[in-house]
């Protein structure tokens, strides 16, 4: 793991990075883009979901038949039809960073933990199916949370306390009361 | 079109940095959850602090318009959509970004992750309208909705602390954290 960089470096380049991200567009945010991807897929198979008006004077507005996708005068319609958009090439090209970043210096992921990580395997044991559902529940959790709450990690907690909103630190309240505990009981070594 | 680019640029660098300051990897999570390892606590503390500290000094000297700032609202939501946040950080060890850099980096369990939180954000996309109606207190605003604590310059967003320059109570709070990061020792907890 000494490709990984030390934490006061870590901590520099993590903080520039989210103040680049403020500087040139606008906050980093990730949550939001899960939204989009289902909207995308799902507006396929009911087209009034994500619908685009435009009217006499060529003036475009969007509505959604879905009371949350709707909210913000159907600001999530309107991303979703526009879905080449800021944010959601932003996560896409995330993917590419993390693919970089473990070829060009590493640290690589271990063959024997591509499924699943070290320290699942020494408290919950190797069953892949257990790690699946394990991560698919994470995933269901943390995205339906975040939701409710209006941003994930990068949004409330790293850009909003950098600006010192009153949401990133209530944010981080609810997660870590929850999480810390739960991985102390769930990981013991 | 220099959007795109921007994406890509600042995406790609995300991503890469994630990697690379340990936050794609869950067993560096849970160790930072359960007190084994705080080398992320660390990290996540400086980069607060450091950041904050840089975009209220370039606010206050004209570099950053206060119009990049955006304030998300506060209301009881956010402490309750944390904790389910909280349920799934825990066992999961993934966030909604990093799961998608480590992804990139070759941890394939990633996919499970991303499939549970497409599935997840839907089912609050189709509880909401419910939930509005029958858990109305959830929406209730937290001092204000949009606020900070420190003024932005930002008339949008109302500020907590308003008797003082907003570079004061955002550097007080930087130096904290990044003091926070330095006085942190390594774990709390031995195994």
């Amino acid at each position: 793991m000494s490709s990984s960089w030390g934490w006061l470096k870590s901590g520099t380049i993590l903080g520039l990075s989210f103040l680049l991200a403020v500087a040139l567009v606008k906050p980093i945010g990730v949550s939001t883009q899960y939204v989009i991807a289902d909207c995308f897929i799902f507006c396929k198979l009911k087209p009034d979901l994500a619908q685009e008006h435009v009217d006499a004077d060529g003036n475009k507005s969007y509505s959604s038949s879905n009371a949350y996708l709707n909210k913000n005068n159907g600001k999530y319609a309107k991303s979703t039809l526009n879905i080449a958009n800021y944010g959601f090439i932003f996560v896409l090209a995330m993917f590419a960073g993390g693919f970089l970043a473990s070829k060009l210096g590493g640290p690589k992921v271990g063959k024997e933990e591509t499924w699943i990580p070290q320290v699942w395997k020494d408290n919950l044991g190797s069953s892949w199916i257990k790690r699946m559902i394990g991560a698919f529940a994470s995933g269901f959790f943390i995205l339906f949370g975040a939701r409710m709450a209006g941003g994930c990690t990068s949004g409330h907690m790293m850009s909003g306390m950098m600006q010192t909103s009153l949401s990133g630190y209530i944010f981080a309240a609810g997660v870590f009361a929850i999480a810390v505990p739960l991985a102390i009981i769930l990981f013991k070594k | 079109m220099e959007k795109i680019i921007l994406a890509i640029l600042v995406g790609g660098s995300f991503g890469f940095i994630l990697h690379k300051v340990g936050a794609t990897n869950p067993n560096k999570i849970v160790g930072f959850l359960r007190l084994t390892d705080l080398h992320l606590a660390k990290v996540i503390l400086f980069a607060i602090g450091f950041s904050s500290l840089l975009l209220f000094i370039l606010m206050a000297v004209g570099v950053i318009s206060p119009m990049h700032i955006s304030v998300k609202a506060s209301y009881a939501g956010v402490i309750v959509g944390g904790a389910i946040f909280g349920i799934g950080f825990g066992l999961g060890g993934y966030c909604p970004g990093t799961t998608l850099a480590a992804l990139g980096s070759g941890r394939k369990d990633s996919i499970f992750m991303i499939l549970g939180g497409l599935v997840g954000a839907w089912a609050y996309v189709l509880a909401y309208g419910w939930l509005t109606e029958s858990m109305p207190w959830l929406f209730d605003k937290i001092a204000g909705g949009n606020v900070s604590l420190a003024v932005t310059g930002n008339e949008s967003y109302p500020a907590l602390i308003d008797g003082m320059p907003g570079i004061v109570v955002a550097g007080v709070i930087a130096l904290l954290f990044m003091g926070g990061a330095f006085l942190l020792p390594n774990k709390f907890r031995s195994n």
